[in-house]
């Protein structure tokens, strides 16, 4: 659980040439933006109303993302929040969430 | 073909040698210290808990807080309203005890002595510390209102701008208000505290009155040009909702007040209400503003974003509202709570013998009720910008709410509930 995130970040190095040092631990840190409504670590209180997302697979995340942003999906807020972040990062963050127990 | 499997190999090799010189131990070694934490709101607790969650319980974190328990400035305008209780908006500092092995201290830091790394205590004594984490929150600025300088004023005239016993102290003066009265409530001079925070009480006001004292009025002495946040939302809400109950002025800045007639004094005028509800301007919280950290404005506190390290005092760290904001970034519990995160990354990696990550993002949310029911937002994503050494706000991002609606306010429930858990449970 807890090398997942440094194997994803490692991954981006080595995609990107490792021009810019990524932090080793950048999709943690990403995903806890999240946090605030969708729980720690994507662990939303249960009856609280928010989408829980630990442990969803992170194909579906990154496809609710996409339609999201595109608004193929109504949202009352996750099209203004999800444009905000690189698809790179999205990447990351679904990647984190999907480790998540 | 060997060879350049071979070769490739090497390059991978060379290419992980660099990340381990870079970040040490990363994903190897565990950061260890001990981080004091002054201050258990939004920015506080969270970091508290993700310093000991990231950590694996490898730092040791001690946060001194005044109050035995959490009060939310978020949902206390439902309280001032009439709908939700003290008790609703009270969470216990027992998960970051139990859960997370904070030591959590119940006094107030008096001093700072930065070079010796080092912190005082009201009830005396001195304790040391790898890193310090102030999130103050702000204090107010009262010789801006000269008549408002004295303890007894502020015990007549509220702000109920930190929630507690100012919360119920305002529900009370607006329950044992006649029929028939006006409730006035004044906003200094953006930045201030929650911006919406006003506008929203005073929707929450009006909703009480129409409903139980419909000959009462609010107004609104808005020192601001102009409504100051969602605005279309907030006025659309004041036209369909509360017309002829809720009145917004504009230019009105609060230069002073008559105690004893409950009287604002503006610059050209002066306006009596039944009840009167003064927000002062305010500044970063006192342990910040008094401990020679250098200061914007003369009022809040200059950080670095990349780390919420203090310009010029190595060391510490200061988070959420006593801050000077990056561009349109609001000063909000939501924001204290992302501040927190960025931090306690930092400080982690400074703790393990590593720069923090070079590209740290935050985010906001502000949801504000119109009525009992209904809500409505307004959202950002900020990115740091390596040119400008800023967190800016992204482009095309972020925005406010189509229009109020009930499934916003129940979202907005949602999030405090959330948000909570985040940061203390
Ligand atoms: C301010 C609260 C808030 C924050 C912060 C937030 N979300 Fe959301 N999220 C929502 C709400 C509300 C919905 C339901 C759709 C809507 O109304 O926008 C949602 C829905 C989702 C969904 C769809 C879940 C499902 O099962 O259908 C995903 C995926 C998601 N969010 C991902 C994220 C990611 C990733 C982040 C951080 C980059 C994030 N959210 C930050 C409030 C938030």
């Amino acid at each position: 659980m807890k090398l997942l995130p440094t194997v994803a970040a490692l991954s981006l190095l080595a995609t990107t040439g490792a021009a810019q040092a990524a932090d080793p631990n950048l999709a943690r840190n990403l995903a806890a933006t999240c946090a605030n409504c969708h729980g720690t670590n994507g662990n939303a209180l249960k009856g609280s109303g928010m989408d829980a997302l630990a442990g969803t697979e992170k194909a579906k995340i990154l496809q609710k993302l996409a339609d999201f942003k595109s608004g193929d999906k109504p949202a009352s807020i996750m099209h203004q929040i999800s444009k905000g972040y690189t698809d790179e990062q999205l990447d990351l963050i679904a990647g984190y969430f999907a480790a998540q127990k | 073909m060997m060879l350049m499997k071979r070769r490739d190999f090497l390059k991978a090799g060379a290419a992980a040698g660099a990340m381990a010189s870079l970040y040490g131990c990363a994903g190897g070694g565990k950061a260890s210290g001990h981080v004091i934490v002054v201050g258990g709101g939004y920015g506080g607790a969270t970091i508290a808990k993700y310093l000991r969650m990231w950590s694996e319980g490898g730092v040791q974190v001690t946060l001194i807080e005044r109050n035995p328990t959490f009060i939310s400035c978020p949902i206390s305008n439902l309280v001032i309203g009439g709908t939700k209780t003290m008790e609703d908006i009270t969470v216990s500092y027992d998960g970051l005890k139990n859960k997370w092995g904070v030591r959590v201290i119940q006094d107030e830091v008096v001093a700072v002595d930065a070079a010796k790394r080092s912190i005082s205590l009201k009830a005396g004594g001195a304790m040391t510390y790898d890193r310090l984490v102030l999130s103050p929150g702000v204090d107010f600025m009262w010789d801006q209102i000269p008549g408002l300088n004295n303890a007894d004023a502020q015990e007549k005239i509220l702000h109920a701008w930190k929630a507690g016993p100012q919360t119920v102290a305002l529900r009370q003066q607006l329950e044992a208000m006649k029929d028939g009265g006006t409730y006035a409530i004044a906003i200094p001079k953006a930045p201030y505290r929650c911006p919406p925070g006003p506008y929203e009480r005073a929707c929450l006001v009006a909703d009480y009155f129409k409903k139980n004292k419909p000959k009462s009025k609010v107004v609104i002495l808005d020192a601001n040009e102009d409504v100051v946040s969602k605005k279309g939302l907030f006025m659309k809400a004041w036209e369909d909702l509360y017309k002829g109950t809720l009145e917004y002025r504009n230019n009105s800045e609060v230069k002073d007040v008559d105690v004893k007639t409950n009287t604002a004094v503006l610059e050209f005028d002066k306006f009596k209400a039944d009840v009167l509800n003064v927000i002062p301007p305010h500044r970063a919280g006192d342990i910040a503003a008094k401990s020679g950290l250098k200061l914007i404005n003369n009022r809040w506190v200059d950080i670095n974003w990349l780390s919420m390290e203090v310009n010029g005092t190595p060391g510490v760290h200061v988070l959420g509202d006593a801050i000077f904001p990056a561009p349109t970034m609001p000063k909000s519990g939501h924001m204290a709570n992302q501040h927190g995160k960025l931090a306690a990354a930092a400080i982690l990696n400074q703790l393990s013998g590593m720069e923090p990550s070079p590209t740290p993002v935050v985010m906001n949310t502000c949801y504000s009720f119109v009525d009992a029911k209904q809500a409505i937002h307004v959202a950002s994503v900020h990115q740091y910008d390596a040119a400008t050494k800023v967190v800016q706000p992204v482009k095309g991002a972020g925005g406010v709410s189509a229009a109020r609606s009930e499934l916003e306010g129940k979202v907005a429930l949602g999030w405090a509930k959330n948000i909570w858990a985040d940061m203390l449970a």
